[in-house]
């Protein structure tokens, strides 16, 4: 946590994304590209990170992110991911979704693709008439599902020019994020606090399953799911809260745990330690939850003494549950740390992929840390 | 030619030109908008405001832990971050100024740059003088390293000087060895002093005594435990010692060496010779106060900044902004200073920091302007405004007004209130800042503007959710009848999603309530839980959660039920509702009974006939034993 400095890019950033590494590399991810929000000129920019910059004393590079790219974005960036190795899929405020390429020999960036009406109000014959936000993209190659404020789900294929399937009307409040369950279905949350399960196989227009929390029907904003056990899914709604859903049973959430004090904007398993999650909020803290119990391995007698470790005895057998469907996680020595050393304004975003964390703020400030689990 | 003021702080200037020729041509109006603040808008400076107010909302946060010596090194530490700040800032503007190929762009560059540096070098005195503190002895040395940072260009000519084949022979070599002299760098001195004797031979013997004086110059250093007096006399007897050398005529060969040695003396003369070299009266006062008065006291500095000033400039200039700045500085006027420094510049942001981490250090007495709040809040005020102008940064502003104790509130109650909420996304941070900082009339209010755009846009699940975050009964009643309506038009509800799991959130509005038992209900006759519906279309009824208007759709409601083969609904029920039709009838004054159409009576009819018999059915039914 040592190199965790702040980077100041005059421009407030909504999204964070590392770009992926090829499944064969071993090394940590170097490229990252933002987006920015709520500027008269709105940006997507590539940063390199690790190539430049003095060696630090441990013999690995330091030095902070490097713009090497960027370009006009129309409206607030809303939601972007990477699309493949060089292609960067962005979500609009206007209620467009435009695919961006990054072009690598003259690191440069252009538009590959724009679905310039995905999201709109009523009546799409008025020219410019009520753009709705598209609030959230999640891709899969080569299918992109994006959402957006009115209520409706697009499927698009790269290089189509028409959306493959549109979902009208999915949803009577906003759709506010959505994520791959499996190759043919999405989560998506909304601001009644309802998660929904569609199916694309399904020619009808209604969720296969709907959940919702108990209680007071808070909007949740952000969900994802674990990387290995498909049926375990978090999402965060605006009061901070962090829920855990079993999707293959029940319609209540799991385990709620109360996090953040304020919109709890992004949350993430960690893609390949899953044990890992990473939420980030509208407070302006960046959450590290850890429930990693490695001690377990130790014999017992190691244990005498000291201080008691409140350890999930882990039976070979129940290993394979994870630790966050146990019914009280707090129980089981989870560690939570804040990983944001001085919190102003609210974090908007963060990525994790190997050891990388990257994370943007609305103080025009991004964030880097390469060495998490150190 | 006119103006009107807006809300970002921009003048709209209107100007027509009449045209004086035969054909009455409108001439064509040009509109210049004319911003007030433009260093807000430009990329590098952006990250100064970020970055400040980072260090701002810390300070503010830091409050009053510590106290004493730690207080003060904490303020110190914080003045050293705000110009670390500026100085990331500044090396920022000027590789911008370095790269850019557009000529005006790279005027406006440099411009900014040392605009930029003339604040550092203000800050940094100001640090020295009224954050530090420093006493009498420590503040010599404090200026010096004031001096050595800012003023002048050394270390390239010095660079130029070594790298030379021969450095004694080089031009700059004797301005070399007199700006060390100047800022009081004796080793370095020192080292290019011995150059030239190693390369003259016959000025050996005039180099070794010089290097001597230099090498025995008392200096007070920071962790030196030397009191005053003990250094005074040490110094004393220095000073004699080059007076003696310089009277015996030891330099008298070496103009060059003879003045170092003058200046070593603290003669003013000598020193004014290299003002090309110092390039500002600062310089020239720093230099005399080393080598005439180095245990200054604070309060006697005054006299030399103003002796310096004028020897410096020698009436052949006057002094400009910065001059005076510093010169109040030196006053100890912090006011003045602040003053001068307002006019000067063009931007809040400066100031508005200075005076707050001045204040820190209690040394602004509450000056009550007149208009109420003292100066610190007047400029925090200020500067946060024109944070708000911005169609960016207006989120830094909350802070500020935050740590603005008496009109800070109001004045970002109305800012808030005008940033446009493009987004949900938007609208939510917006809302959040309120709902902390308890604003709940803004809240009802942006609240209900979004409300109202989901509406229009016929999101009407959006618009519930955003009548329960304001708990906004009277929206969800709207909200409500809207669904109502589409359900009496076209005979279904659109969203069922959306009723089918209001949870708790029904119980904001008696409508809302209806609503989601009013779904109830017809989810119970779809699942043919007969009885159950029956009870709760009666309770909808008796309980008065539903509105009179809807009761004639109820009572069609509840005509299948009636017309079922087994008897629904008891005879106690059957009374019930019939008193209801009687209320509903009854109600209606004697004009609506004449233009009641004949859908109308007939439907009335119906019931009625349905009522009666079901009754009957009821009573017999009650009255009947079972078994047998």
């Amino acid at each position: 946590m040592e190199d965790f400095s702040a980077k100041f890019v005059s421009q407030k950033i909504s999204k964070t994304r590392w770009r992926p590494v090829p499944a064969a590399a071993l090394q940590p991810p170097e490229l990252f590209a933002t987006g920015s929000w709520d500027n008269e000129e709105n940006k997507i920019s590539v940063w390199s990170v690790g190539d430049f910059g003095s060696l630090g004393p441990n013999g690995e590079y330091q030095g902070e992110p490097q713009l090497l790219c960027d370009i006009r974005h129309h409206g607030d960036v809303m939601d972007m991911q990477f699309f493949d190795q060089e292609r960067i899929v962005a979500a609009s405020s206007t209620g467009s979704v435009t695919v961006f390429r990054h072009h690598q020999n003259n690191q440069t960036l252009s538009v590959n693709q724009r679905w310039e009406r995905a999201h709109y109000h009523v009546d799409p014959d008025i020219p410019f008439y009520g753009g709705a936000s598209c609030t959230g993209v999640i891709c899969n190659n080569p299918e992109i599902v994006t959402v957006g404020e009115d209520g409706r789900i697009n499927l698009f294929r790269a290089d189509h020019r028409e959306a493959v399937r549109t979902i009208e009307n999915a949803d009577s409040s906003t759709l506010h994020a959505v994520t791959f369950l499996r190759t043919t279905e999405i989560l998506t949350v909304n601001s009644i606090g309802q998660l929904k399960i569609w199916d694309f196989r399904q020619q009808r227009n209604e969720p296969s399953q709907i959940f919702s929390l108990t209680g007071d029907r808070i909007p949740l904003h952000c969900v994802d799911r674990h990387p290995n056990q498909q049926h375990i899914v978090a999402t965060g709604g605006q009061d901070g809260m962090l829920s855990i859903w079993d999707v293959r049973q029940g319609s209540m959430p799991v385990s709620l745990l109360n996090a953040h004090e304020a919109e709890m904007w992004e949350v993430h398993f960690h893609p390949s330690n899953p044990d890992h999650l990473f939420t980030c909020s509208e407070d302006g803290s960046l959450w590290h939850w850890d429930t990693s119990t490695d001690v377990s391995e130790k014999p017992s007698f190691f244990h005498q003494g000291g201080r008691s470790t409140t350890l999930l005895s882990h039976t070979a057998n129940q290993s394979v549950i994870s630790a966050w469907l146990s019914n009280n996680p707090t129980k089981d020595r989870m560690e939570i740390t804040n990983l944001v050393p001085n919190q102003t304004l609210s974090v908007n975003s963060l990525d994790v992929l190997g050891p990388c964390l990257v994370c943007g703020t609305d103080a025009e400030a991004i964030y880097v840390n390469r060495h998490l689990f150190a | 030619m006119c103006f009107a003021w807006a809300p970002g702080e921009m003048l709209v200037y209107e100007t027509l030109f009449p045209k004086e020729c035969a054909e009455k041509r409108p001439g064509c109006p040009n509109i210049v908008i004319v911003r007030n603040d433009l260093d807000v808008y430009s990329q590098t400076l952006r990250k100064l405001f970020n970055e400040s107010h980072g260090i701002f909302v810390g300070l503010q946060r830091s409050e009053e832990e510590l106290a004493g010596k730690s207080r003060k090194a904490q303020l110190v530490r914080v003045s050293k971050n705000y110009r670390s700040v500026i100085r990331a800032c500044m090396e920022e503007m000027h590789q911008l100024a370095i790269s850019t190929r557009d000529p005006e762009l790279q005027g406006q560059h440099s411009t900014q740059v040392s605009i930029l540096s003339a604040m550092e070098l203000i800050w940094n005195l100001c640090e020295i003088l009224f954050v530090e503190v420093a006493p009498a002895g420590h503040l010599l040395l404090h200026l010096l390293d004031w001096v050595r940072l800012h003023v002048c260009d050394v270390d390239s000519m010095v660079r130029e000087v070594l790298s030379s084949e021969n450095p004694s022979k080089h031009k700059d070599f004797w301005n070399a060895v007199d700006i060390f002299v100047l800022q009081g760098r004796m080793d370095d001195a020192r080292h290019l002093l011995s150059k030239e004797a190693s390369a003259n031979p016959t000025s050996m013997g005039m180099c070794k005594i010089l290097d001597d004086l230099m090498k025995k110059m008392p200096i007070l250093s920071i962790g030196n435990t030397q009191t005053l007096t003990e250094m005074e006399l040490k110094w004393q007897h220095w000073h004699e010692e080059c007076q003696r050398y310089l009277q015996d005529g030891t330099f008298a060969s070496n103009l060059h060496m003879e003045s170092i040695c003058k200046i070593l003396l603290g003669d003013e003369n000598a020193i004014l010779e290299k003002k090309e070299l110092m390039t500002s009266w600062y310089h020239f006062l720093v230099t005399r106060l080393v080598y005439s008065h180095p245990t200054v006291k604070p309060v006697e500095l005054r006299f030399y900044a103003q002796s310096s000033l004028d020897l410096f400039l020698g009436g052949e200039s006057s002094p400009e902004p910065l001059d005076s700045i510093l010169m109040a500085a030196f006053e100890f006027e912090i006011h003045q200073v602040i003053k001068e420094c307002s006019i000067a510049l063009s931007n809040w942001w400066f100031v508005a920091h200075l005076t707050d981490l001045l204040d820190h250090c209690k040394l602004l007495q509450s000056h009550n302007l007149y208009f109420g709040s003292n100066m610190r809040e007047f400029l925090l005020l200020e500067y946060a405004s024109g944070l708000f102008s911005h169609h960016s940064l207006w989120q830094l502003g909350v802070d500020y007004f935050d740590h603005c104790p008496e009109y800070g509130k109001v004045y970002l109650e109305l800012h808030i209130e005008r940033i446009p909420l493009n987004t949900e996304q938007k609208a939510l941070k917006v809302l959040r800042i309120c709902e902390q900082r308890q604003m709940h009339d803004q809240v009802r209010s942006i609240c209900k503007i979004m409300a109202m755009k989901a509406v229009r846009n016929n999101r009407l699940g959006s618009a519930l959710s955003w009548s329960i975050r304001a708990k906004d009964a009277a929206f969800a009643t709207l909200i409500s009848d809207r669904f109502l309506k589409d359900y009496c038009e076209k005979g279904s509800f659109s969203d069922l999603d959306l009723i089918d799991n209001l949870g708790p959130s029904m119980l904001l509005s008696d409508r809302l309530t209806f609503l989601g038992k009013y779904r109830e209900f017809h989810r119970l006759y779809g699942e043919k839980r007969f009885s159950e519906a029956a009870k709760l279309l009666l309770m909808l009824m008796t309980a008065h959660i539903a509105p009179c208007s809807f009761w004639m759709t109820l009572l069609t409601d509840a005509l299948p039920l009636l017309e079922q083969k087994e008897v629904i609904f008891s005879a106690e029920q059957t009374y019930e509702l019939m008193r209801c039709l009687e209320d509903l009838t009854a109600g209606k004054t004697d004009n609506q009974k004449l233009q009641v159409d004949d859908i109308e009576t007939t439907k009335v009819e119906i019931l009625r006939l349905a009522l009666a018999r079901n009754l009957a059915r009821a009573i017999v039914k009650e009255g009947t034993l079972e078994g047998s």
